[in-house]
């Protein structure tokens, strides 16, 4: 976006563009990236989901560290209700015995209520304060500068977390069912028989079916995370666009944008929810023994 | 929009955070927790044991109340025969204390009327004979006279 008064596809193209450091044949350079394939990095992503992940431990450590039996304060109280929500919805679902699971649900969900929580501040706020920080110290020029607020609208950061439970899904399987027990999981249902050569035709069958079955599972979980919350930030961006448009524009985008970040407040913590809780339910299904 | 290093480092944050949470932040919060919720239920348990306790008291002060009530009564009934007895007896006291000072007066008036009788008599007869000298004014025979005097005495 290199003109100073950028057209409508301009803008969201440049709201909808990382901020990317990745390796080329001339060693690392920055915002270059359209054919850097793997060796790249959302530099804007890696900040912010760190920050907040960040976040989220130091409150809660700092919550931890000083926890009163009595007289808990208004900052311990809520976070003792995050920590006996979750905690239900983890003894509710799961019921081996596993202390990775509950601390694991509350990093999942806290983490992307943050993350999803960035979708609420004002979609240029920050990109054009990061604008004008570059210009004003590093020279660059206006309009040059990417920044994407919201790391849960990364492919990449939804998926690392979905992969992450998808290690953890496949560890426990092999660990509780042994190597067996998980490989016959995946051949031997849903089509089974007592005939040993039907047996033996059915497997590759199975194998696919299961497979299929146990990739959806990540696949699901990062995409769902991402599209929800980067078809809200794209509607975001559109109402931004739309206030450019005359007084008339302007206070309806107003509204709109308005009504449409009072619905993305129910969305932010639904989608973490739902991510902690299929995580749960992964967890559990890893973890029972046919 | 494609994968790339990116997810690596959202892989490694994701197993610090979790492995942080696991081990600084959910254990200590859970035990308060934890803490609390015995706590509230030793509190629960102790109100309902005092209520108990509360009940036993109540009713072994009105067994109390109602033993001091009889006792006191008793002391009551007790003092009021005492109180009878006592002045009976001051009665019985002051009637043989005043009997014994109305025979004494008694005794000593008799003994002043014998008194007084013996003294009269005597001057009675002194009288009569220096009367009767007088009055026959002659001298007769004094032992006669002794006689019939000593007569006329015992007859007064």
């Amino acid at each position: 976006m290199a003109s100073e008064n950028p057209t409508s596809v301009e803008y969201i193209k440049h709201h909808l563009q990382n901020w990317k450091v990745c390796k080329t044949d001339e060693g690392w350079v920055w915002n270059q990236c359209q054919d850097a394939g793997f060796w790249s990095i959302n530099v804007d992503s890696v900040i912010f989901s760190f920050l907040l992940g960040a976040l989220f431990c130091f409150a809660f450590w700092r919550v931890a560290k000083s926890a009163k039996v009595e007289n808990p304060g208004r900052w311990q109280s809520f976070v003792e209700m995050t920590f006996e929500f979750v905690d239900k919805s983890v003894k509710d679902t799961f019921h081996g015995k596993n202390p990775l699971i509950a601390p694991l649900a509350l990093t999942i969900f806290v983490w992307i209520v943050l993350m999803n929580f960035m979708d609420l501040i004002p979609v240029d706020l920050l990109p054009w304060a990061a604008d004008k920080i570059n210009v004003l110290a590093f020279g660059a020029e206006p309009g040059h500068t990417y920044l994407k607020v919201v790391p849960t609208t990364d492919v990449n950061v939804t998926f690392g977390l979905s992969l992450g439970v998808f290690f953890l899904l496949l560890f426990y399987s092999v660990k509780v069912k042994g190597v067996g027990g998980f490989v016959g999981e995946l051949t031997l249902h849903p089509f089974s028989s007592s005939n040993k050569l039907v047996q033996i035709i059915l497997i590759p069958v199975n194998l696919l079916m299961e497979l299929v079955g146990l990739l959806a599972k990540p696949i699901s979980l990062g995409l769902r995370l991402f599209g929800n919350l980067y078809a809200g930030e794209l509607l975001f961006i559109l109402i931004a666009v739309l206030t450019s448009a005359g007084i008339g524009g302007f206070i309806g985008g107003g509204i709109a944008y308005m009504i449409w970040a009072i619905f993305h407040l129910l969305v932010i913590p639904l989608q973490a929810f739902i991510f902690m809780m299929l995580t749960i339910v992964y967890l559990s299904m890893a973890h029972e023994d046919h | 929009m494609s994968i790339d290093l990116t997810l690596l480092f959202t892989m490694i944050f994701f197993i610090g955070f979790v492995w942080f949470c696991m081990k600084f932040v959910w254990p200590p919060i859970m035990a308060t927790i934890k803490e609390r919720q015995d706590k509230i239920a030793e509190g629960l348990a102790a109100s309902e044991r005092s209520a108990k306790d509360l009940e036993l008291a109540q009713a072994k002060a009105a067994d109390m109340l109602r033993d001091a009530k009889s006792q006191s009564a008793e002391i009551v009934d007790s003092a009021k025969k005492r109180h009878t007895e006592i002045v009976d007896s001051a009665k019985d006291d002051a009637r043989s204390e005043a009997d014994k000072i109305k025979n004494g007066a008694m005794a000593e008036i008799d003994q002043e009327v014998n008194r007084a009788r013996e003294q009269l008599r005597s001057k009675v007869a002194t009288l009569a004979v220096a009367g009767a000298e007088k009055v026959i004014e002659r001298n007769i025979d004094e032992s006669a006279n002794n006689d019939l005097f000593d007569k006329l005495v015992k007859e007064l």
